[in-house]
């Protein structure tokens, strides 16, 4: 069952229309990537799908309902969550708050999921007082997917994990994806480091200049070889 | 009221809205044309009626030095009063915007305001400089040998009106100069224009200095009008308020705006203590002229919220080059 | 100068309460509100129609308390000023800046609509009470004797105790209660509170209400300080502004501090300096941050 579908959405910023009707969709269990370019819309797709922007034609339907220009707020409960690029941490808040912020809507016992989180990020758990904005680049990003996760998501939107990460900890993180989506979580993924990406993925989608290019399973992407060239550099 | 007393009413009320007229041109140079936040009009107001006034007026001598503290009396003509108070204001400006023009902008406002302030209280205690709290009186009104008193606000209209054309004719040459396209280029995209290798900041110290100069102008002006000026006339209501409502009203970043805005609002402020004055219940007359504070700061709420263009908007200037 | 800085002390605790709300509006609405010194004024004003208008009847409530120059009127009239007032701020929020926002205006926009509301607001204290000065109460003001001469009104050291309590209350809501996180959430990064969940426009309910808090007691508090007249709360927005430079925007601490330099400072010039000059102590402390430490002591460069 397809846990995302997004049908011929057109959006943009103000009078710039970047998206130009894009179809697509994302398998329950399935970690899916979005690569392509620079300025492609990847951003631009993430944002619309949690309703940061809304679509100006076209429709998003999450487990099956149309969820087409809902809020953020809306989304977070119905089990969805999101994770920018940039900013995407509380600075002046501890470890600690940063997490308990995640689980703001959260209206059950959210204390076990933190000690959850904690296991999955042991090196978050040995500084919970730090103020957020002194951690490290690897150590901020963790933490910003496990303020993600503090809603027990089932569906998680990635944009660009590996940003500013250096090589091994971007296969750190994305092994901690691969563990997350083995527990249930199905993610979809903007990576700009494609051939890393497709290799945890199950499916792949090209986007360029606001247009889908390709799709198909993360295998046969990995394979073609004029997506290695176009896209992955190879 | 037979008409002789409606026409004096109607060209009193146009000297005032004239002179605020021109203060609206100035702020349009500073917020309209290069998006300077300048809450400290009074300030500017202020350093041009007063240096107007000290360069206009004899020292004190005799029994007046008892009762008149001045430091300063150069007895001048008019012009030279204005000439002065548009240097002064056009000097003020300078220190200010080597201060604060850097700055982020909210930052320009609240210096500005702390600035008018300062100048205010400045006026209010150092008596010995113009007379303190009690202010300056007397002071020169130009060419008022030539008619009867009675008929004296139409003469003053005329003098005012003429300043008010020499200032927005030379504004409306200038906005279209290359200099003005650059202020317009900055205010547009500030970043984009540094990159053009204009240098912002003294574009930005230009704009300011113009500004104070015509605010400078208005000042003496206003001084001359009402012969008697004191420190507690510049105050934030008065002297720097009115000019945004006249300004947001009219159309910021238009001078037909500018102007436009400046009757309005003044017809606004001088009629509605008239009227609030017949209908308020007796006891309460004293307070009928604070009902234009909430006038006043409704207008300009409501502009913002429905019309923030103002009613004429902004012009799209059209270069000769 | 012991005494001054005393003096100091205390003028700064009413400062520092002022500008804790100030930093809070101006971090989380993200604009310079300026009607903040005027909603301190219309607290003020309502806690001197309750006290003194509404309650004036019963003699048991004029009578004063202990040592202090007030009575249980002046108190019970606390918590009135502070619903009214934050209510207001509320109100205000809904009819005026929550527009604005849909409309997508600049920060600027705000700023000068909140300028607007100021004279609004002080045009209707003109109105309802005229331009003359009011006090809480009449009568000498009993002092005690401090060691070093000093001489300090009873009334300061409630003033000095309620400003220190409400400031403590306020470090306890903000930094225990889920609330509380969620407002420095909010003021440290919108767009990611809103990407959590957090409602921005809950927050900002949550934001004004406590401003209009914070701004009736220091309202009241500074009455009781000196007295009461329309111009008050505008006057007070300079060292509000100082204070909050000082102290970096959208830190509690540095609004603290902010205001706690601000009240020493402008008394300890009294020393070679007319007392009317205050306001401009308080624009030269601005205008030294500005210069030399723009970002305040408590920030970050960015």
């Amino acid at each position: 069952m397809a846990i995302l579908r997004v049908e011929g959405v057109v959006s943009g910023y103000g009078a710039m229309e970047v998206l130009h009707g894009l179809s697509l969709e994302v398998e329950e269990g399935h970690i899916v990537s979005l690569i392509g370019p620079n300025g492609a819309g990847k951003t631009t797709l993430l944002r619309t799908i949690f309703g940061v922007l809304k679509p100006w034609k076209g429709k998003v339907y999450f487990k099956g309902k149309d969820i087409s220009g809902f809020p953020p707020e809306r989304l977070v409960r119905m089990g969805m969550a999101y994770i920018p690029q940039e900013y995407n941490i509380f600075p002046s808040l501890t470890v600690q708050e940063n997490l308990e912020m995640g689980a703001f809507v959260r209206e059950d016992d959210w204390r076990p999921r933190l000690e959850e989180v904690y296991e999955l990020f042991p090196d978050l758990s040995g500084r919970r007082n730090s103020r957020a904005g002194e951690l490290s680049g690897g150590m901020r990003q963790m933490l910003a997917i496990g303020r993600a996760l503090m809603l027990n998501p089932e569906l998680l939107l990635l944009d660009e994990p590996s940003t500013g990460l250096a090589p091994f900890l971007v296969d750190a993180i994305l092994e901690r994806i691969k563990d997350l989506n083995s527990q249930g979580v199905t993610i979809f993924m903007v990576e700009q480091n494609a051939y890393k990406a497709l290799q945890v993925s199950d499916r792949a989608y090209v986007l360029e200049g606001g247009e889908k290019r390709a799709e198909g399973s993360a295998r046969e992407m990995l394979e073609d070889k004029e997506i290695g060239r176009l896209y992955l550099g190879r | 009221m037979e008409i002789e007393g409606i026409l004096s009413f109607l060209a009193s009320f146009a000297v005032m809205a004239s002179i605020y007229a021109i203060f609206s041109l100035g702020l349009n140079v500073h917020w309209g044309y290069t998006g300077l936040l300048n809450y400290g009009i009074a300030g500017f107001f202020a350093i041009g009626a007063y240096t107007s006034a000290l360069i206009t007026t004899p020292k004190p001598t005799g029994v007046l030095a008892d009762y008149v503290d001045q430091a300063i009396g150069l007895n001048q003509p008019f012009l030279v009063g204005v000439l002065g108070a548009a240097i002064a204001s056009g000097l003020l400006a300078i220190p200010i915007g080597l201060l604060t023009l850097r700055l982020r902008e909210s930052y320009l406002a609240i210096c500005t305001v702390g600035l008018a302030e300062c100048i205010r209280l400045f006026f209010q205690n150092e008596v010995w400089l113009a007379n303190g709290p009690e202010g300056l009186v007397g002071l020169p009104q130009p060419l008022h040998e030539l008619v009867p008193p009675k008929y004296y606000h139409y003469l003053y209209l005329g003098i005012v009106l003429v300043f008010l054309a020499l200032i927005y004719f030379a504004l409306e040459r200038g906005i279209r100069s290359p200099w003005g396209r650059v202020l317009r280029a900055i205010r547009e995209d500030e970043v984009m224009a540094s990159a053009d290798g204009k240098d912002v900041f003294l574009f930005k110290l230009q704009s300011l200095v113009l500004g104070a100069v015509i605010m400078g102008i208005g000042g003496a002006l206003y001084a001359h009008y009402s012969a008697a000026i004191q420190p507690g006339i510049f105050t934030g209501l008065f002297g720097t308020f009115i000019i945004w409502a006249m300004l947001t009203l009219g159309g910021t970043g238009n001078n037909k705006g500018a102007i436009l805005g400046a009757f309005l609002v003044w017809a606004l402020w001088s009629w509605s203590t008239y009227i609030v004055g017949k209908v308020v219940p007796a006891g309460f007359e004293t307070r009928a002229p604070f009902v234009r504070f909430i006038l006043i700061g409704l207008v300009l709420v409501i502009v913002l919220l429905r019309r923030p263009r103002g009613i004429i908007g902004e012009e799209k200037y059209v270069s000769k080059f | 100068m012991p005494e001054l800085i005393v003096y100091g002390l205390v003028l700064g605790s009413i400062i520092a309460l002022g500008t804790i709300g100030f930093t809070l509006s101006t971090k989380i609405a993200d604009f310079c509100n300026y009607s903040h010194g005027d909603l301190m004024t219309v607290g003020a004003y309502i806690a001197l129609l309750v006290s003194g208008t509404l309650l004036s009847g019963s003699g048991f409530l004029q009578g004063r308390i202990g040592p202090f120059s007030f009575g249980w009127g002046l108190l019970l009239s606390f918590l009135p000023a502070i619903l009214v007032t934050a209510g207001l701020a509320i109100l205000i929020d809904r009819l005026v800046y929550r527009p604005l926002r849909r409309l997508g205006a600049p920060s600027i926009h705000f700023d000068m609509v909140s300028l607007g509301i100021a004279f609004a607001l002080r045009g209707v204290i003109y109105v309802i009470w005229g331009a003359d000065y009011h006090f809480y109460f009449s009568g000498v003001r009993p002092m005690i004797y401090l060691p070093w001469g000093i001489k300090l009104r009873t009334d300061e050291i409630f003033i000095m105790a309620v400003a220190w309590a409400l400031v403590a209350l306020t470090y306890v809501f903000l930094g225990r209660t889920k609330v509380g996180k969620a407002l420095r959430a909010t003021a440290d990064n919108p767009d990611l509170a809103r990407v959590a969940g957090i409602s921005t426009e809950r927050m900002l309910t949550w934001c004004w209400g406590i401003v209009g808090a914070l701004c009736a007691v220091s309202g009241i508090l500074y009455g009781i300080e000196t007295q009461l007249r329309p111009e008050m709360g505008w006057i007070f927005l300079l060292p509000l502004f100082a204070a909050l430079v000082l102290g970096s925007i959208g830190s509690i601490t540095g609004a603290l501090v902010g205001g706690l330099v601000l009240g020493i400072a402008q008394q300890v010039s009294t020393a070679w300096m007319k007392p009317t000059y205050k306001p401009a102590v308080a624009f030269l402390v601005m205008i030294l941050t500005l210069i030399f430490r723009p970002e305040g002591i408590f920030g970050r460069r960015r």
